[in-house]
Order: structure tokens, then C-alpha cells, then sequence
């Protein structure tokens, strides 16, 4: 791991933390990803507007950066099926569980929240167990 | 319809931090969730930095009494929705790498493992939604 890779990550990481903390600011909401994209699925309520502009957003971000910046490195070798899996899991999951790496990991965290404390807890936990498992075991 | 459009650049700020942090590459994210051998710790420098900005502003919102800070329906208590609901999260960002926010950003790639990924996560979403909520 680099210097570089550091300052980037710490940097990255206060741009996510202005970004979640300005919209706590302007719209009185946790910048929790999984629950602003599922909010998109019909039927639409009063929430439904901000949630599209703020995925178009994020959607817009990379083809943005690829224009201004460069090139963004995406490395995915798992195949297609076990992405579909991945997919699926990561949709209920986040949605069962209230949050996701985002809503849980960042948001609630800086809360002080303790339910998202222990949920961050137990999906790095089983995250950890599952790369290791399909690395290193299967 | 200003709403929504600073919803939008918060958006495409937040997209841009998670570029700049390098979480929008799986391989990256799972170097950290790997812990055996070469473990990269580049998630926790940007969870860490983006919480600790977070909660500045929060503290700092908190002192200005006239902007509000309570967000209301937030859930109380640890329930078993919680645990399993996180450990089953977990399991699939294990799999692919991947979670919600850089499945969006990484959209505009055009790569198949990516669509295929939202697709799926949506599909989540939709089963969720059937068997305990609306």
C-alpha cells in the first residue's frame, strides 16, 4: 500500500462525509444508499424526487470523472452467477437489516448509533468469513 | 425542484468521494475484507474519514439551534432484522466486492458484472419489500 493510496482514501472519505453531511443539512436525511435506491422502487411517495436526483448523481459522478479526470479501475474477476447471488444478498440484506456500508457504516456510526455499531460489526464479520471461504477454502 | 437538484450535486459529491477513495473497484474492497495475507487497510481510512467529517458537522449543526437536527423514524433497539438482515448484506458484499453506492457509480461502465449486480440488488429490494414492508 502506497502514501498515495492513503491520502486518497482519507480524502475520498471526507468528500463522502460532506456529501452525507450536507444532505442531512439541506434535506434531513442519512445518506444511507441502500434505502435512497430501493425508495426509487413504485409506488413513488413525497421522498421519491430527491432519491432520483441524488442516484442520478451518483450514476452521473464516474461518466463525469471519466470526462474531467480519467479513468476509473473497476477489477472484478467473480463470474456473472455468483454476481447475480452477490446482488441479490446485498439488496435483502441491506433492506432486512436497515442500512447498509453507508447508511450503517458511516452515517450511523458518526451517530453514535448502536444499532448501527453491531450491524457494521456483523456484515464486516461475515463479509470477512465469506472472502475468506471463497478464497481460501473453496 | 431546488431540493432536488442539490440532492443531485450531493450526489454526484458523493460519487466522486467514493471514486477518489478508490471503493468503486471490488478488487480494492475486497483486499481489505481479506485479511489474510496482504491486507490493504484503505476501507477503514475512508470510513474513519468520512464518520469523523460526518459528526463535525453534526456537532456543528447542533450548535446552531435553529437548524434542525432530529431525524425521525430512525429505529431504536437491536432485533434479530438487524442481525440477520447485516449478515446476510455482508455475505453478498463478501462474494462480489461490491456494495449499493459503487454498484451505482459503477453503472455508466457499461460492464456486465455490474448490471448484472444491480439488476439483482433491485430484485432485493423488490423480495423485501413483498415479504415485509408496503
Amino acid at each position: 500500500m502506497t502514501d498515495i493510496t492513503i491520502l486518497s482514501a482519507a480524502l475520498g472519505g471526507v468528500i463522502i462525509g460532506l456529501a452525507a453531511g450536507l444532505l442531512l443539512l439541506t434535506h434531513k436525511r442519512v445518506a444511507g444508499i441502500s434505502g435512497i435506491a430501493s425508495g426509487l422502487l413504485l409506488p413513488w411517495n413525497a421522498e421519491s424526487g430527491w432519491r432520483l436526483w441524488f442516484v442520478l448523481g451518483l450514476i452521473a459522478s464516474a461518466a463525469l470523472y471519466r470526462i474531467t479526470v480519467g479513468e476509473i479501475a473497476i477489477n472484478l474477476d467473480a463470474p456473472l452467477a455468483v454476481l447475480a447471488v452477490a446482488g441479490l444478498l446485498v439488496g435483502y440484506g441491506s433492506r432486512l437489516g436497515g442500512g447498509c456500508t453507508s447508511g450503517h457504516g458511516v452515517c450511523g456510526i458518526a451517530r453514535l448509533s448502536m444499532r448501527s455499531i453491531v450491524a457494521t460489526l456483523v456484515f464486516m464479520l461475515t463479509a470477512g468469513v465469506t472472502v475468506y471461504i471463497y478464497r481460501h477454502v473453496l | 425542484m431546488i431540493k432536488n437538484l442539490v440532492a443531485g450535486l450531493l450526489g454526484l459529491l458523493f460519487g466522486f468521494g467514493l471514486i477518489i477513495a478508490n471503493m468503486t473497484n471490488p478488487s480494492k474492497v475486497l483486499a481489505f475484507l481479506d485479511v489474510s495475507g496482504e491486507w490493504d487497510p484503505s476501507l477503514a481510512i475512508v470510513m474513519a474519514s468520512a464518520l469523523i467529517t460526518l459528526a463535525a458537522i453534526q456537532r456543528l449543526m447542533e450548535l446552531s439551534p435553529e437548524i434542525q437536527t432530529s431525524c425521525d423514524g430512525v429505529k431504536q433497539g437491536i432485533d434479530r432484522k438487524l442481525l440477520i438482515g447485516s449478515a446476510i448484506f455482508g455475505i453478498g458484499w463478501g462474494l462480489s466486492g461490491i456494495c449499493p453506492g459503487p454498484a451505482l457509480v459503477g453503472l455508466s461502465s457499461g460492464l456486465p458484472a455490474i448490471l448484472v449486480f444491480i439488476g439483482a440488488m433491485f430484485v432485493g429490494f423488490v423480495i423485501f419489500n413483498r415479504f415485509h414492508q408496503r
